[in-house]
């Protein structure tokens, strides 16, 4: 799986009726709340072995599948 | 030449600190209203603070499930003393999590050793469960920020030296590290409570107090709430865990009491309904403990399950604590509505869990909403 299909995994998991593609806002979708964001954090941290600066933890970085994989590839490339 | 091997901080090593230091003078502590100094000082000695910070802050590095069995130790012997820790634990927790190099350097020493205390300042007077409603203030000014308001409820407050405060900021809730001496703090005691009565609660008022831009403890905008739930889970794991302790406590308590009792010639153990009871605190509070250890083990492997489930174990742990301490008073008859026995305390403090960290409704309100989570639409 890519790191996009991961993502969607995730979220699809928690919400199974959600049809989302990798560009839509999953803020539009009206599920997210501070509960739920703090679990995607955990999330992406857990599954991609990164840790998430403060500086980085901005809602476009989240907004949408593909916004976060961006996220998550450019901390994973700035580690090697 | 001997080297002393500093203590392994575990469960037994809890167990053994809270029979000695804390068990024994808990009912007077709980009626003076305060926990004295000396304790602190032992606690800070013992390394029990904030063990869970890594050794080179000064802690132990020690495992998320080894905390939960602490503050279920320490919330056997004294749920006040529990609390302390409790919101110690969130401030430091917060602050490793989401504070930035030269603030964890700044404070993380402080926190790990007990020469600083933190508390956590959320509650107001007008906003307890409705974290939404706050109406303490947080603007901007001269590079850093102005606070205004009052928080409520404040556990530690009389005695702690940083305060861990949610405000509201120029476009969400943000976090702010206050020290207690910044000028425009006001500390007023609240005293005689229910519950939990050497916690020394207080009433804490900001009036126009400044603060370096360094005050603000992670992000703002939209990863703002995380600080706020991220630090409210460890407190409700603690609380889980501190539950978990006074269900304990309430077993030892009535299987001593009961195995020495006599009503009518007959021994109190060997009534069937004094057996039902002690039956389903021993039961509950083996699943109690397994729901803790199990929200434990999702933070130690970071989990985003670990939040439901800490939730989950909270709310299980609160109500079996305050309903089997309601069961310990009835067993111990008048004798449990006297000083000189314990169960009295567990009975309020029991009560106090069941309304910190997430009021029962709010827990049920949050635990049936993830059972329906799949059929939002």
């Amino acid at each position: 799986m890519t790191t996009t299909d991961r993502i969607l995994a995730f979220i699809t998991n928690r919400f199974p009726q959600a049809e989302i593609s990798d560009v839509e806002d999953i803020f539009s979708l009206g599920y997210i709340n501070s509960l739920f964001a703090m679990e995607l954090v955990m999330f992406i941290e857990k599954e991609f072995t990164i840790t998430i600066p403060n500086d980085e933890l901005r809602i476009d970085n989240f907004r949408t599948a593909k916004a976060m994989t961006e996220l998550v590839d450019g901390l994973r490339s700035a580690v090697v | 030449m001997t080297q002393q091997l500093a203590p392994t901080i575990d469960r037994a090593y809890a167990r053994s600190f809270v029979d000695d230091a804390i068990r024994p003078e808990a009912d007077t502590w709980d009626r003076a209203g305060a926990i004295p100094e000396d304790l602190l000082d032992r606690i800070a000695g013992a390394g029990l603070w904030a063990p869970f910070l890594p050794s080179e802050l000064g802690g132990a590095g020690i495992d998320m499930v080894t905390l939960g069995e602490i503050h279920e130790e320490v919330g056997r012997g004294c749920s006040s003393v529990r609390s302390l820790l409790t919101v110690h634990t969130m401030l430091s927790w917060a602050l490793q999590r989401f504070g930035t190099d030269a603030q964890i350097q700044q404070w993380g020493p402080e926190l790990a050793t007990g020469r600083t205390l933190g508390a956590f300042c959320l509650s107001e007077p007008g906003a307890g469960s409705d974290t939404a409603a706050i109406t303490t203030t947080a603007v901007p000014h001269n590079g850093g920020w102005l606070l205004n308001g009052v928080k409520k409820w404040t556990t530690n407050g009389q005695r702690a030296d940083l305060f861990l405060v949610f405000a509201k900021g120029p476009t969400s809730t943000i976090a702010l590290l206050v020290p207690s001496n910044a000028p425009g703090v006001l500390v007023n005691p609240i005293d005689d409570m229910l519950g939990t009565r050497s916690s020394m609660l207080a009433e804490i008022a900001f009036s126009d107090v400044a603060l370096g831009p360094d005050a603000l403890l992670g992000p703002s905008g939209f990863a703002s709430g995380m600080v706020l739930t991220g630090t409210l889970d460890l407190g409700r794991y603690s609380v889980a865990a501190g539950s978990v302790g006074i269900i304990q406590a309430c077993v030892d308590a009535c299987s001593s009491y009961a195995a020495q009792r006599r009503v009518g010639g007959t021994p109190l153990r060997d009534l069937p309904l004094i057996q039902a009871k002690l039956s389903d605190m021993v039961t509950d509070v083996r699943a109690a403990r397994l729901l803790l250890a199990e929200a434990g083990r999702l933070k130690d492997r970071g989990d985003a399950a670990t939040i439901m489930a800490t939730w989950i174990a909270k709310y299980f742990a609160s109500t079996a604590a305050a309903r089997h301490a309601s069961e310990a008073v009835q067993i111990h008859g008048a004798n449990g509505c006297s000083p000189e026995f314990p169960v009295g305390r567990f009975y309020r403090d029991a009560k106090v869990m069941e309304i910190i960290e997430g009021s029962t409704e709010i827990q049920r309100m949050t635990i049936a909403a993830e059972a329906y989570r799949k059929w939002e639409s």
